[in-house]
């Protein structure tokens, strides 16, 4: 049997050894909440496995020229980073429960949170939190906490996908949730100011949002504050390589999507959240969190830390529920973050942005097509709107072995006409000049 | 240890820029760029890859050696579980192109990863419907408990007390207090077991629910389970199955056909996906037939065609608890297990991970207290409270004098029901050998204890630290590295 090593003889002696009988194992379950033989598929030896899993694999298209993002991207990553991530010390350990034979474990955790605070230009970050959605909801639920309020204003310019977890999140907490309309694509400061009231715990915003535009939230960060409200912003981490950084903004908690950080796509996860905030609400944070402190022998070394918050403590009063989240997800973008440096992490943003802009040149060249926020303010994302229904669009260039971008009309019904795009670092100039003419021929 | 950007090098670099391609730069306003690039560190490639080797060295994993941890099944993952998940066909797939127009055909062999996956486990645990989208265990339970109170809303219920035994889990009264429950703790009797007169007793018309685990963390199986789970139903309340004991039941016993309306599967520990330092785990949750409508956005379903897509039209469902359908490369990993299990190897993993348990009971029962001297099921616990009352000796000391001899501790101070806690649970896939040579180490502790208790406390003395000021770390927090203009500012 696999991965069973004890073979039948060994049983037969164990049970002896300890005065059982096989009968005896299970003694204490009533013979009817026994459950006959399961119907399970027949098992498979690793070969037939492997022939299973390559055909499943290869009814997926990953072959096919890809413009969507959504806050999802494809992005290189160095053979490097596989090989270290790869490592079983690490990914066969769990928790770092006995730290003097954690400490891989620990100082990557701790590298990480203050690689997080360097990209954001934060004091503190915790050690992750599932993804980025999640991450917004726990800031959401730590602005609460800091404030004593319960009225969240949150823009829509915020990835759709995240308000509707959080929607569904915040259903049984009766938590006010004010959604504000964007004005030409960005965040409108008259909405938001007109929304902010004395009740209100948090703003909530995006950067570069969910049309890929960029902003400087400096102004509604300024707002917030004067009405005792935090900000929360939640950021592309690549774009932070060349882009104004939420600390310089002055934004109280930044979350993110660390996906992008060297992690696959993998079809939805597992994925990163990030999350970091000013030192004075360290002790609001969810989630794990490694410190730096000394051993008996004065020795640095690293250990779990202001576990006072966490729910098998806590309990019922815990800042979260959240215990073990995505820790090896966190390696992996510290390791990204590490191979790339300083300068390299720079360059990718660049290229990103310089991709952009040619293929926004490219394409607005296709007779019909033009932006729907004209602005130079992407990143690496921008709204096009077309002569026809974007879908339909989507629907013929997949015939050409191009993923176009996105239907916005999924999530915005007055955007029929509306297609996200979106450019990495991965996507060349054929590439992009290939679009430009599938889509001139499709239209 | 330096941290890495200690390391840095100014100037040197790991990845050669890439060529710029196109002419075009972007351009954005001056006052939208950063002021200085983030401080990252400088390095070679050979730099990161022998920073990050050596900081793996000071790791202890299951391909290491013996990993006990209770409630935690630490058992061996395997290797071509990893391996097929990095397919490019599953590990470059973009979530959302299956809402794309005609989407759903370019992604037909993740759905059908994600629906058989759903098949087997409403198999192995009874269950009416599955969601793949929790993301841990502790999501899992807050899925549930959104479930819970979805459920109840709909009945026009008005319930707000969630009954969990002083025994459970620490997450699961974190997870129904932000479901919106107030949380009441059932105290457990004097065999280990939930008490029944107490639980009568907060039964009454405000109780939405129980969230109990099954075996218990104590590792032991309530016979009377199916009556609690009749009883809370009686008040129309919904009992909760923490999972993360499942490993117990697998071919034995069902969470459905024993009464749970819902159940939390842990991915990374029943069906041997890594646990990764503290995750990425999943937590998929099963319900009963009358909760099926209550599931998240999105359910996957198989048109009559033999074809899978995605049904995003459930109108009582709770809504999205994740962004797209789970940690798919999670997921994708248990089902690669369980296919090369079948249903004979899965009995045989809960008829090899009691066993394991139960050896270790006996072997150890004579050196340590065993508070519940009984058949266990996948886990047994042990208290030191003689070994600290008599000698000093707690269990944090037995747990680093195991560390000394080359062996992961236990959990300890878990369960809070038994002082000075020793949770072992070995999982099936350890063998008679080492088992032996941890029982063997056990002993040598306890005798130790006795005859020489300061050799216990001062371990560990051959890790790369020794036991850490936690007091300090606390107090004084220093949870990053700021680069230094920051940090003096």
């Amino acid at each position: 049997m696999p991965f069973i090593p004890n073979t039948n003889l060994q049983r037969i002696q164990m049970l002896a050894e300890i005065g059982m009988d096989e009968d005896d194992l299970f003694s204490d379950i009533p013979s009817e909440l026994r459950c006959g033989e399961l119907d399970l598929p027949e098992p498979l030896a690793e070969q037939e496995l492997r022939r299973l899993m390559s055909s499943l694999a290869e009814r997926n298209r990953t072959d096919l020229m890809s413009f969507l993002g959504g806050g999802f991207y494809d992005h290189f990553t160095p053979a490097a980073l596989d090989a270290i991530i790869s490592r079983s010390e690490f990914y066969t350990a769990y928790t770092p429960y006995q730290p003097e034979i954690s400490q891989g474990t620990l100082q990557a955790m701790y590298e990480y949170q203050s690689a997080i605070c360097r990209l954001t230009e934060m004091d503190v970050a915790n050690a992750s939190i599932y993804d980025g959605g999640t991450a917004i909801y726990e800031a959401i639920m730590m602005a609460m906490r800091i404030t004593g309020r319960r009225r969240v204003i949150m823009d829509q310019t915020v990835n759709p996908i995240y308000r509707k977890m959080i929607c569904s999140y915040t259903t049984n907490l009766g938590i006010e949730l004010v959604e504000t309309n964007p004005e030409d694509g960005k965040a409108s400061r008259d909405q938001i100011l007109e929304n902010l009231k004395k009740d209100t715990a948090a703003v909530v915003l995006q950067n570069p949002n969910f049309f890929g535009m960029i902003d400087d939230y400096s102004d509604i960060v300024e707002m917030a504050a004067k009405h005792g409200a935090l900000s929360i912003a939640s950021c592309y981490p690549i774009s932070l390589g060349i882009l104004k950084t939420p600390g310089e903004m002055g934004v109280d908690i930044v979350t993110g999507e660390g996906q992008s950080l060297g992690l696959g796509l993998s079809f939805g996860g597992p994925y990163l959240g990030f999350m970091a905030t000013r030192k004075k609400y360290m002790r609001k944070l969810p989630g794990r969190m490694s410190g730096r402190t000394v051993d008996d022998q004065g020795r640095e070394g690293f250990v779990m830390t202001l576990q006072a918050r966490e729910q098998h403590i806590r309990r019922e009063k815990a800042t979260s529920n959240i215990c073990t989240n995505q820790n090896l997800c966190a390696l992996t973008a510290l390791t990204y973050l590490s191979l790339l440096g300083k300068q390299g992490l720079r360059e990718v943003a660049q290229s990103c942005a310089d991709k952009t802009g040619y293929a926004k040149e490219r394409l607005l060249k296709v007779p019909g097509v033009r932006l729907k926020y004209p602005s130079r303010w992407h990143f690496n994302e921008f709204v096009l709107e077309l002569p026809v229904r974007a879908d339909q669009v989507i629907r013929r260039l997949l015939h050409r072995g191009v993923a176009a971008g996105f239907p916005l009309a999924e999530y915005y019904p007055d955007m029929e006409m509306s297609l996200l795009v979106a450019l990495t670092e991965k996507r060349t100039k054929a590439e992009i000049d290939f679009f430009a003419h599938v889509l001139e021929i499709s239209l | 240890m330096k941290l890495i950007f200690d390391k840095s090098i100014p100037g040197r670099r790991g990845m050669r820029p890439i060529r710029p391609q196109v002419e075009t730069k972007a351009d954005f306003p001056k006052h939208m760029l950063r002021e200085k690039p983030a401080e990252l560190p400088e390095l070679s490639e050979l730099d990161v890859v022998r920073h990050f080797t050596e900081l793996s060295q000071k790791n202890f994993g299951v391909d290491g050696g013996f990993y006990p941890l209770g409630s935690c099944t630490m058992k061996y993952n395997p290797k071509v579980c990893e391996h097929v998940v990095r397919y490019p066909g599953f590990f470059d797939l973009h979530p959302l192109l299956p809402q794309l127009p005609t989407g759903q055909t370019l992604v037909e062999g993740a759905l059908e990863v994600l629906y058989e996956m759903d098949v087997m486990l409403r198999e192995i645990c009874g269950m009416a419907g599955f969601t793949m989208q929790p993301l841990a265990g502790a999501h899992g339970e807050l899925t549930g408990t959104m479930i819970m109170a979805a459920y109840h809303r709909d009945r026009g219920n008005k319930k707000t007390t969630m009954l969990i035994p002083d025994s459970g889990h620490g997450t699961n009264p974190a997870s129904a207090a932000i479901a919106g429950f107030d949380v009441k703790t059932i105290p457990s009797d004097e065999s280990g077991l939930m008490c029944m007169e107490a639980l009568e007793e907060a039964l009454d018309d405000s109780v939405a629910g129980l969230m109990i685990t099954c075996p218990n963390t104590l590792g032991l199986f309530n016979s009377r389970i199916e009556e609690i789970c009749r009883k809370v139903h009686d008040v129309d309340g919904l009992v909760y199955c923490d999972g993360a004991n499942l490993n117990a039941m697998l071919g034995v016993c069902r969470p459905g056909d024993i009464g749970f309306d819902i159940v939390h599967v842990n991915l990374h520990k029943t069906f041997a996906t890594p646990h990764g330092g503290g995750g990425p785990g999943a937590g998929p949750v099963g319900v009963a037939e009358k909760l099926v409508d209550f599931l998240p956005i999105s359910v996957i379903r198989k048109a009559n065609d033999g074809s899978f897509y995605l049904d995003y039209n459930l109108p009582k469902s709770i809504g999205y608890v994740a962004p797209f359908y789970g940690a798919f490369g999670v997921i994708a990993k248990a089902f690669a297990y369980l296919r090369m299990l079948g249903a004979e190897g899965l009995k045989r993993v809960s008829n090899n991970a009691v066993l394991n348990a139960n050896y270790v009971r006996k072997k150890l029962e004579s050196h340590f207290d065993l508070p519940f001297p009984r058949t266990c099921k996948h886990e047994c616990v042990f208290s030191a409270a003689r070994h600290k009352d008599e000698y000093d000796v707690s269990a944090t000391d037995i747990a680093k004098a195991l560390i000394e001899r080359g062996f992961h501790p236990p959990t300890i101070y878990f369960p809070l029901t038994v002082k000075e806690a020793m949770m072992v649970e070995p999982t099936e896939t350890e063998s008679r050998e080492t088992l032996d040579a941890f029982i063997e180490a056990m002993i040598e502790i306890a005798k130790l204890a006795e005859s020489d208790p300061e050799q216990v406390k001062k371990c560990p003395t051959n890790t790369p630290v020794s036991r850490l000021d936690e007091v300090a770390a606390a107090r004084k927090p220093d949870v990053a590295s700021l680069p230094e203009e920051v940090a003096g500012g």
